[in-house]
This record gives structure tokens, sequence and C-alpha cells, in this order.
């Protein structure tokens, strides 16, 4: 599994092959497989995974990122 | 150690589901979501591949706690996911949604039992097949320069026109993007079997340069990966407003469940 940049950009390689990112991972094992719930998952059910998980998440990363930068002048 | 924990809660092991997988399959080796390897439990005719998770971390308690720990949630994201990557190789499986976890195995062989048509029926729709993703990003600059707006006043006033020229400029390469990947999703739906749009990611998850306009999945069947790998170069290249990026193949996570009416943001 990797990803393939299809459009020119910046990066040197655009073929180049990249591991699973967490966040294209955690949309889908977060989001999606809700056909079981499990008996005990079932209890934290009432809570949103996926909001619970990507609050954790941005609260992480955004303590470490830059704000979003400004468009040039 | 606190004095509130509870002893017989808090130790134990619980049973977590990584997926469901035809009864012929008989997976061995793989380490699962706590590194000790996973094992089959098998009813009606299905196999649910489990593996032993410790209440201590992974019961209700301690998940809740766990799946706010960015560190947490990456390593059992990542193990998780390469117990259903391994499984999807050798068949159709249907992937646990994360944090899925059971008492013991019979609480799972009687979710075996119970959804038995549904899982049977969801394999057999996902035999074959792959999840293959799609993201698309604004291109900065791809639209037209909205020319600088002459006018009078000072050095401020130059510059809020300035400013909001701009701004307008953004607005409208937004657009122009999104209209892009509504037509690239429509393209790449219609050779799919199945199509759907996740949410677009955080740009500070994602870390891209650029705002996300596509977040697509698409079910394909194996034989025609390549063909969707070469519609996807194509659309890549007639849509120069949209940067796309082409991931998989995924086991199919996003298409367990049956298609739903797409989301607002859609």
């Amino acid at each position: 599994m990797g990803v393939t940049t299809l459009a020119p950009n910046s990066a040197d390689d655009p073929l180049a092959y990249r591991p699973v990112a967490l966040v294209d991972l955690l949309d889908r094992v977060l989001a999606t497989g809700v056909v079981i719930t499990g008996d005990i998952t079932l209890a934290i059910a009432d809570i949103d995974l996926v909001r619970v998980s990507l609050r954790a998440l941005i609260a992480s990363v955004g303590a470490l990122a830059p704000p979003e930068p400004e468009a040039a002048p | 150690m606190t004095t509130t924990s509870d002893p017989v809660r808090d130790s134990g092991t619980a049973v977590w589901l990584h997926g469901v997988v035809a009864g012929t399959a008989t997976p061995a080796g793989l380490p699962g979501i706590a590194g000790t390897p996973v094992r089959a439990v098998a009813a009606a005719g299905l196999v649910a591949v489990v593996s032993d998770a410790p209440l201590s971390e992974y019961g209700e308690a301690a998940l809740r706690r766990n799946l706010e720990d960015l560190a947490w949630l990456e390593r059992a994201a990542r193990a998780h996911h390469a117990v259903v990557d391994a499984l999807s190789r050798s068949g159709a499986v249907v992937p646990a949604r994360l944090a899925t976890v059971h008492r013991d195995d019979d609480r799972v062989a009687r979710v075996l039992v119970e959804r038995h048509d549904e899982l049977a029926g969801t394999l057999a729709r996902l035999a074959g097949r792959a999840e293959w993703g799609v993201k698309g990003y604004v291109v900065p600059g791809a639209t037209p320069r909205i020319e600088e707006p002459a006018g009078g006043g000072g050095a401020g006033a130059a510059y809020l026109r300035r400013r909001k020229a701009q701004l307008c400029a953004r607005e409208e390469g937004q657009r122009v993007a999104a209209d892009g990947a509504a037509a690239v999703h429509a393209a790449l739906a219609g050779y799919a079997v199945a199509a759907r749009r996740h949410a677009p990611q955080d740009r500070r998850l994602s870390g891209a340069p650029t705002a996300m306009v596509l977040n697509g999945a698409y079910l394909v069947d194996r034989d025609r990966w390549d063909g969707f790998a070469a519609l996807a170069r194509e659309l890549a290249e007639g849509h120069p407003e949209v940067r796309l990026e082409l991931t998989g193949p995924w086991p199919p996570y996003s298409f367990v469940a049956e298609p739903e009416a797409e989301p607002a943001w859609a």
C-alpha cells in the first residue's frame, strides 16, 4: 500500500512510494466497520470514537504545528 | 495504582476483533493487537480473527483514556491494520472498526451466529475487490489571476484592496477546486463498484500545504485496478485545478456498511 502523487508537485519524486499515513488509516479504521459492536465497546458507543480520537489528534498535533500559513503578499 | 481500581474489572483478558473471514480461511502467525498471535473463533461457517487484549489496557475505562492518546492510537491503529491488511491479501475480509472488544470468545461466536446473513453477504460483496483512495487538494494559482483593482486613496486603502482581491482569489480557487473534485469523484465512482466520500482531512493532521477538497474511497474489482489508476492519472491531467493522490490497495474498510446517503459536506 502506498501513496502515488498523480499530478506534478514540488516533491522530489512525484511517484515516490510512501508508507500509510496515519490520518488516512484513521479515516478508515475509526469511521467505518460498524457492522459489529463489541460488548465492551458497546458501553462507550455513546461517545463517537471518531470525534474523540480526532479531537485528541488535533490537540496533540495542533500544539506542535505552526499556525496556518498566510498567502504570500 | 489507585485505590478506586477494581481488580476484577482491571485484570483478565478481553478479545479484540480484527475482522471476519470466510470459514475456509486459516489465519496463523500474525501478531495481534497486544503482540500475541491472532486466533480463529469459528461459528456458523464464518471465522472471526481475534487476539487477546488485556483489560488493563483495552477495558472500557482504559479504552476511553487510550483513545485520547495519540501515540497509543497510532500503535493500535497500525497493529490492527497489519492484521486486516494481511487477511485481505488472502481473501475477502470484513474489517472490524478499531476498538471492537468482546468479553470472551463465546460472545464473539454468538455475534457470528446472530449476524451470519449480514456478514456472509458482506463477504460475498467484497470478494475479489479492494478499496482505493483518491485525495484531492486545492492547487494555488490554478485560477486566472484577478487584476489588481485601481483606485485612489493612500497606501492603507491600496493594501486593503489588494488584501480583498487576494481573499477573493483564494475563495475562487477553493470553489474551482471543489467543482473539479466533484467531477473527479463522479468519474471515479462511475468506474468503481461503489464509492463514498470521507470528510476532508484537517490540514493540521494531513500536513498538506493546501486544503483538501476530495477524500474519496472506491471499491474496485481486482482486474480493474490498472484501469482505475489509469483513469485517476487521466483525471489528474484533465483537472490541473486539483492535485490528486492515489492510495491503495486498502482492505475494504470504507465499504463494510451498506451504502448510505451522501453526507451533507459531500
